[in-house]
């Protein structure tokens, strides 16, 4: 095939300049690398975060105040109306919670640390695991227990090597127990559970951090709730809604003073962050192989210039229009097919790169499309920068061509 | 594969006719008679040098029978066919098929070995792959440079570069060997061996044109047309002197 011929010939011309070919192929190299590096961090980071709710389980409502610290109207009573099986059959874990930032200080050791009150049931609503010892539980709860269940993270910065079980730690003035430590949940979490110290709520809410009051109760700052596989979460949303509603005397025709935030929504913001992230990044792409295209524009302008009396000689032999016309286009082609190639080596090259570190959190996941679409536009800017200058090339007189030093 | 194009050949049809021929170049206001009405025909198998003094006209001339350039005014005719008015295309085909070119300096690829030089007007006939290898290799050892085919040009002599040029003229058989100054780049030991190279190809039967302004070059030919300021002021065949 002729055309095989010119990219042949087009192939020989690059080789014969290594170094300003590759210098030239730089700009559709580095477009198409970051796009694609950073295209496969944003797919990976979104893989991750719905693999983290959907372990978490999509069946999850989380229940905060909708007014900030002040005016929080969301309690104890609450909780343990919402918990009422009875009332709602279809709730199998209801986990209030009340939490703060203070320090924990055991033999010197001080650190700073996120304490989180709880009860029993917030085993269920989320995925941390006891490593060893036990979770707090209802008895905790009834008898004012200053026990205290540790995060990994948070147990070897007080404790070292040593074993925290049985063990005393104060966390604000008051001594507590270790009870339990949790397994390293690692990952990618937004709040680490490894760094976290989990005490009974009702500790938590008086002698911790002195939550206020409304209506009698103690505030909680969210209601965690894990609804049966077989209820609707839509359902199960109203229903907190209409519950709540009722409890804090709203109106019809009042504002909420509580949100409820369901996982599956969480999915659907992953799905539309990425998306986004993708176009932004797509647009960004598109501007890198724009500037890597002017940069093989001008470079073949240099060498149709250096290469007048080549062409002079060529139409001597007999090139027609067309011949010179595509044998820079084939030149330029295979200079941006080159750089494409490359720049997709390289972002799978830094993409394994970057996957190896272990506190690297994301997997990085390019998609043969990005790679597909990186490939054409590169073809694309090609035709579309190499085109002018081939066509300068053909418009050279032949007789001025030749006599060109 | 390009289909040879009719051309009403007989054996008495001149290879090249000129007839009236002239360029006018405008600068400006200014009218530049490069050719003020050349008449020449030159037959098949004939050794024929053009020689006049710097800024006669003889690359004008040259150009103008090799299909680079045409004409103001006047006729030019190939083997019968009046060729001044094709299409750029046309004339194309015509040069690839009908013309080797040979220039003062060579105006070889750069990096680029004997053979794919010498295959070049092949690829813009059409002709590929071991066809083109072999008739390649063929021309090349009508110049003499059968040994030298993968040599690049900065492998090779001055005189060794022109041959490479000739095998590559020569390459399409063309009815016509147009060579501008040929040996003006060259020692005059190198330019006896292209010389002696012309005379074989002319015994051979090969028809040429020489552009020179050197007597000494143009002495060999069998024919010697001399032009000054744009016309040919004499055309005088100096086998027939000698005999
Ligand atoms: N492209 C051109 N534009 C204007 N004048 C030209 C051009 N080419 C040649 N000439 C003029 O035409 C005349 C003949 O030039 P040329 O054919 O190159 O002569 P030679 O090859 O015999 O030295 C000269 O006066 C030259 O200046
Ligand atoms: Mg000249």
């Amino acid at each position: 095939m002729r055309i095989m011929r010119y990219l042949g010939v087009a192939l020989s011309n690059i080789g014969v300049n290594k170094l300003r070919s590759l210098l030239t192929m730089l700009g559709i190299i580095i477009g198409v690398a970051a796009v694609l590096t950073t295209l496969g961090i944003a797919n990976g980071a979104a893989n991750s975060i719905t693999a983290d709710i959907q372990q978490q389980g999509t069946n999850l409502l989380e229940v905060s105040d909708a007014r900030g610290v002040g005016g929080s109207r969301l309690t104890t009573a609450d909780a343990r109306i919402l918990g009422d099986r009875t009332e709602f059959p279809h709730f199998v874990g209801v986990a209030p919670a009340y939490s703060g930032n203070t320090t924990l200080v055991r033999n010197g050791v001080d650190v700073e640390a996120r304490v989180q009150g709880v009860t029993g049931a917030y085993l269920t609503v989320s995925t941390i695991e006891v490593a060893s010892g036990r979770f707090l539980n209802a008895a905790d709860e009834t008898h004012g227990a200053r026990v205290a269940v540790l995060g990994s993270d948070l147990a070897s910065d007080l404790f070292g090597a040593a074993e925290p079980l049985g063990q005393e730690v104060r966390i604000g003035g008051d001594l507590f127990t270790v009870v339990g430590v949790l397994k390293t949940s690692g990952g990618s979490r937004f709040f680490s559970n490894d760094t976290t110290a989990y005490v009974p709520l009702t500790i938590a809410q008086t002698r911790l951090f002195a939550a206020p009051f409304y209506r009698g109760e103690r505030l909680v700052s969210s209601i965690s709730i894990k609804v049966d596989d077989a209820y609707p979460l839509e359902q199960a949303e109203q229903d907190v809604e209409a519950a709540l509603r009722l409890l804090h005397g709203l109106k019809l025709g009042d504002d909420n003073d509580f949100s409820i935030f369901n996982q599956a929504s969480l999915l659907d913001l992953a799905a539309g962050v990425s998306t986004t992230l993708s176009v932004l990044l797509g647009g960004i792409g598109a501007i890198s192989l724009l500037v890597g295209g002017i940069g093989i524009m001008n470079i073949m302008l240099v060498t149709v210039t250096e290469r007048t009396n080549e062409i002079g000689l060529r139409r001597a032999l007999g090139a027609h229009d067309r011949d010179i016309l595509v044998q820079f286009l084939a030149e330029a082609l295979v200079l941006c097919l080159l750089g494409g190639v490359i720049g997709v080596g390289l972002s799978f090259g830094i993409g394994a790169l970057l996957s190896a570190i272990p506190a690297f959190p994301i997997t990085i996941a390019i998609d043969a499309t990005a790679v597909i679409l990186a490939l054409l536009v590169s073809s694309a800017a090609a035709i579309l920068f190499g085109l002018y200058p081939a066509l300068r090339a053909t418009r050279l007189d032949p007789v001025e061509a030749l006599r060109y030093e | 594969m390009n289909e040879p194009m009719p051309l009403q050949s007989t054996s008495s049809t001149p290879v090249i006719a000129l007839d009236s021929v002239t360029k006018t170049y405008q600068m400006g206001e200014v009218a530049v008679h490069a050719l003020r009405g050349v008449s020449l025909t030159v037959q098949r198998g004939e050794y024929v040098a053009i020689i006049g003094a710097s800024g006669s006209g003889k690359s004008t001339l040259m150009n103008i029978i090799g299909l680079l350039d045409r004409p103001t005014h006047g006729s030019y005719r190939i083997r019968g066919q009046e060729v001044s008015r094709l299409s750029k295309s046309a004339q194309a085909d015509i040069r690839n098929r009908e013309i080797g070119f040979v220039f003062q300096r060579f105006n070889l690829l750069p990096r680029t070995s004997a053979q794919a030089q010498v295959e070049l007007p092949l690829f813009y006939a059409g002709v590929t792959g071991a066809k083109a290898k072999r008739r390649a290799v063929e021309a090349l050892t009508r110049v003499g440079l059968a040994q030298r085919l993968d040599h690049r040009p900065d492998q090779l002599s001055g005189g060794q570069q022109q041959r490479v040029a000739i095998a590559r003229a020569l390459v399409t058989q063309p009815s016509l060997l147009l060579a501008d100054e040929p040996t003006g780049a060259l020692d005059s030991k190198t330019t006896a061996e292209i010389l002696d190279l012309f005379d074989a190809l002319h015994a051979q039967g090969l028809t040429l044109v020489v552009v020179t302004h050197e007597h000494a070059v143009a002495a060999r030919a069998a024919r010697v047309i001399t032009i000054s300021d744009g016309t040919v002021v004499s055309d005088a065949s100096t086998r027939q002197k000698e005999e």
